[in-house]
């Protein structure tokens, strides 16, 4: 078949909604597009655990230590249900590490803030779990397949981590004043980094319109950062805690909140590799990498002698 | 160092009930891919036993012979109970 009637087919099928599949044609444009995508994510969810990893051992109490190794090991988990949906697109685990290791590859640029105090971890699950799943909900209807269906795992497995984020947060806005304190320091510095996570504007988003025609994007970033601004205001007022952003108002006509205006400057110079944190974040990434490399090996050599061994016996 | 080899995992989510394709993983040998599959796939009680299958063993159909292979069921509908007559006076069969 050319060129011409494959991509015909390819193109009815995302208009009908069927899924894509690993063996199907696809052009090499999508195919790249959702390495792209798909890496980008599993590398955010291998990130992300960074950040929380320093309070698993200073938890208050025996309950916030066992969900917070719960969470990142689900993180771990979600990593590498995507990193598998990405190899069945033609590309080995191996070089997808080292993209993100020489920094060609991106990840989720909330995760080069730093988590100061135990009420990070609060802000964290309420915040940037809560915007993960705004974004996350609707791919598990993504066009390609291996994708949405891990998409369906990572979201069934999300809303604990919503949901214990924001009891940390209730507890600690029930708390004593030096508590509450605490709790609004953390919404003051993860909010508008929580706003970032939703991408660029329509307007200087460079890959939305394609990626919606292809059906691996399913709203665009401001109408997914909407949605999650709508969402949050009255969570925070249910915390007593105000968002960090005067702007931030009801608009009757609209039937939504309007807000402020986001520091797209610090956002690109993140993404850029000068945040606050990305530098750390790598190196406890490639350590983690060469040292684990002896693991590998040794793992592969055992497997190989006994593999051999079953070789002779037969 | 070289990918560790890829499996298939298949997890039977309780007694009585089939074997069902989940996802897949690396593994250095056999017995890693079950405890990683634990571990990736059966966090929440989804399973009570796992398969494991080196990704290189399973044999798929060509999409592009869809047409070929699956056609010839398409009008078979006297295959189906739906496509015989009955009297209403048989009331279950």
């Amino acid at each position: 078949m050319d060129i011409k009637s494959l991509e015909d087919r390819f193109n009815e099928k995302i208009d009908k909604d069927i899924r894509i599949e690993p063996k199907d044609w696809m052009p090499e444009n999508y195919r790249k597009t959702l390495i792209r995508q798909i890496s980008q994510h599993a590398h955010s969810e291998i990130v992300g655990m960074l950040p929380e990893a320093n309070w698993i051992s200073r938890a208050p109490s025996l309950r916030r230590k066992a969900a917070a190794l719960a969470k990142v090991q689900d993180e771990a988990g979600h990593g590498l249900y995507l990193y598998s949906a990405c190899e069945t697109l033609g590309v080995e685990r191996d070089d997808l590490l080292k993209d993100l290791h020489s920094g060609k590859a991106k990840y989720s640029s909330i995760f080069n803030y730093p988590t100061l105090t135990w009420a990070d971890m609060g802000a964290i699950g309420w915040l940037v779990d809560g915007a993960a799943i705004m974004n996350q909900v609707p791919l598990c209807r993504a066009s390609y397949g291996p994708y949405a269906r891990a998409m369906v795992r990572v979201c069934k497995e999300e809303s604990f981590h919503q949901r214990q984020g924001f009891e940390i947060m209730l507890t600690l806005c029930k708390g004593s004043e030096e508590q509450k304190k605490m709790a609004q320091d953390a919404l003051n510095r993860w909010w508008w980094p929580s706003l970032m996570m939703f991408g660029p504007t329509d307007e200087a988003s460079t890959h939305t319109e394609q990626s919606m025609r292809w059906g691996i994007k399913r709203f665009t970033n401001d109408e997914l950062r909407q949605k999650f601004v709508d969402a949050t205001k009255p969570q925070a007022d249910l915390l007593g805690i105000s968002i960090p952003d005067e702007d931030l108002k009801w608009n009757e006509e609209r039937g939504h909140y309007d807000f402020g205006e986001i520091n797209w400057e610090e956002f690109f110079n993140v993404i850029k590799g000068n945040g606050p944190c990305n530098k750390q974040r790598i190196d406890a990434r490639k350590n983690a990498y060469d040292n684990g490399a002896w693991v590998r090996d040794a793992a592969a050599a055992y497997a190989e002698k006994k593999s051999k061994v079953k070789q002779e016996a037969a | 160092m070289k990918n560790w080899p890829l499996w298939e995992i298949f997890i039977r989510s309780k007694a009585g009930l089939n074997h069902k394709h989940v996802g897949s993983l690396h593994a250095a040998d056999e017995e890693m891919a079950i405890q990683n599959a634990r571990d990736v796939y059966t966090r929440r009680n989804e399973g009570v036993s796992i398969w494991v299958v080196k990704s290189e063993f399973i044999v798929a159909s060509d999409p592009d012979d869809s047409d070929p292979l699956y056609e010839p069921a398409k009008d078979k509908v006297y295959r189906h109970p739906t496509f015989y007559e009955l009297p209403d006076e048989v009331k279950h069969m």
